[in-house]
């Protein structure tokens, strides 16, 4: 009894915190490069989670992640491996301009109460099977529709924003203005967030500096997009970066009474 | 040194139907520094010009890089003078002719360089030297292609720097 009540606790627990904007560890792909020249070229591609930037200490599973070369073609992601703190492949770039890493993730989270008590539905519940799942004299159904976008980007050569950009349409993404990457101290970056293919206008955004381990101050620098979905940045030195939004919407899924639509991306900055 | 007699070439063949608009000489002393340390290499030297907030496209004057490598080796760290690399190294072939220059030894360096079709203006000349096991230094002296003399020095790879730009 003691420990149903907990795991209600903890459930409930669980749930706010999902609601809330704050996220207590970031998703990153991190590529050990951003920049690359030559006919072709090699570069890492790591993708972790974890709460000091950019240290591994989960790894995330790459199932999901997808690479687009320059020209919107899909390059396939081999030779990974998914170790203890984070997971790994290398990249061959063989075309000129920007290829794009992504890791997308969604579902499905909730609960509701009955006979007084918080339950939480199966984490791996899938869409279909939300409705059947709530007791008939359930009360304070929450069941919230998620979904996540993880990228970075690298260029061999020159920057390009091509088809590799053309945005889904669907969640929270980011457009470029300019170029997405090849960026350096100098000059101020522009980035247009859409939320469903349409400006994501006044959401919160938050850029962390990497390197989190070696100062106290976190240096997280909060800012919030105009009309436009537009957020300039003022890089406040060279080095990796976190940038992170996320957004509510209205919810796509039958039954789904929230929904929270989520973006992270690294992105390195170079003295010019 | 056929590299270096190609540049004067290239020199006179443009500067002739030029000079009645634009074409400007600049005679450059760049001074590649002493410097004691156990391992040294010649720095490899960028020179290209800018207009900062202007129009003009940055235009590269010349490339300093091991120019003996076979199959052209020598370009792989090129890119190690990061700001001319971003700013049109990237995009461009080497060797070129007339840009490509073999590496120089400590001392001033004197070359004669030819700004060619860039329209009469004021522009950053800048030289950017970057050194295997070493650092990377950008200088800038602003220039008038009317003319006029510019001077400035780096603190670490780079020396003093002159410009003198003759129309």
């Amino acid at each position: 009894m003691i420990k149903t009540r907990i795991l209600a606790a903890l459930g409930a627990v669980s749930m706010l915190a999902m609601s809330g904007a704050a996220q207590a560890h970031h998703p990153w792909i991190l590529p050990s490069s951003t920049i690359a020249d030559g006919q072709d070229a090699w570069v890492t591609i790591d993708v972790g989670v974890s709460e000091t930037l950019f240290a591994p200490e989960r790894p995330a599973p790459l199932t999901n992640v997808k690479v687009w070369a320059p020209d919107g073609t899909e390059v396939p992601v081999e030779g990974g491996v998914s170790g203890k703190q984070r997971s790994s492949f290398d990249l061959h770039l063989t075309q000129q301009g920007t290829y794009k890493i992504v890791n997308t993730g969604g579902g499905v989270m909730g609960g509701y109460k009955q006979g007084g008590e918080m339950k939480r539905l199966p984490r791996d519940i899938t869409p279909d099977k939300i409705a059947s799942s709530i007791p008939a004299d359930a009360t304070d159904v929450r069941i919230n529709e998620m979904s996540s976008r993880v990228e970075s980007f690298v260029t061999l050569g020159a920057p390009t924003e091509g088809a590799a950009f053309k945005p889904t349409g669907k969640g929270l993404e980011l457009q470029p203005v300019g170029h997405m990457s090849d960026f350096v101290t100098d000059e101020p970056a522009k980035f247009r967030f859409l939320a469903d293919g349409k400006p994501a206008a006044n959401i919160a955004v938050t850029l962390i500096p990497g390197g989190t381990r070696y100062r106290d101050a976190r240096g997280e620098v909060s800012l919030t997009t105009d009309a436009e979905g537009v957020v300039t940045i003022k890089w406040p030195g060279a080095g990796m970066y976190w940038l992170g939004a996320s957004a509510k919407g209205a919810p796509t899924i039958q039954g789904a009474t929230e929904r929270r639509m989520s973006y992270a991306a690294t992105i390195e900055v170079l003295t010019p | 040194m056929r590299l270096s007699y190609s540049l004067a070439l290239t020199g006179i063949a443009v500067a002739a139907p030029a000079t009645v608009t634009t074409a400007a000489t600049i005679d450059l002393t760049v001074t590649i520094p002493q410097l004691k340390v156990a391992e040294y290499h010649k720095p490899y030297v960028a020179i290209f010009v800018e207009q900062p907030g202007g129009t003009v496209a940055p235009k590269t004057l010349a490339v300093w890089y091991d120019l003996g490598k076979r199959n052209n080796a020598g370009t792989k760290w090129v890119n190690e003078m990061r700001t001319w690399w971003r700013k049109g190294g990237r995009t461009m072939k080497l060797p070129a002719d007339g840009i490509s220059g073999a590496t120089h030894a400590p001392g001033p360096a004197k070359v004669t360089l030819n700004t060619g079709d860039l329209p009469v203006g004021k522009y950053d000349l800048v030289v950017e030297a970057s050194r295997e096991g070493g650092g990377r230094e950008v200088v800038r002296l602003p220039i008038n292609l009317a003319g006029g003399t510019a001077k400035a020095a780096g603190t670490n790879e780079l020396g003093a720097v002159t410009a003198v730009v003759k129309k």
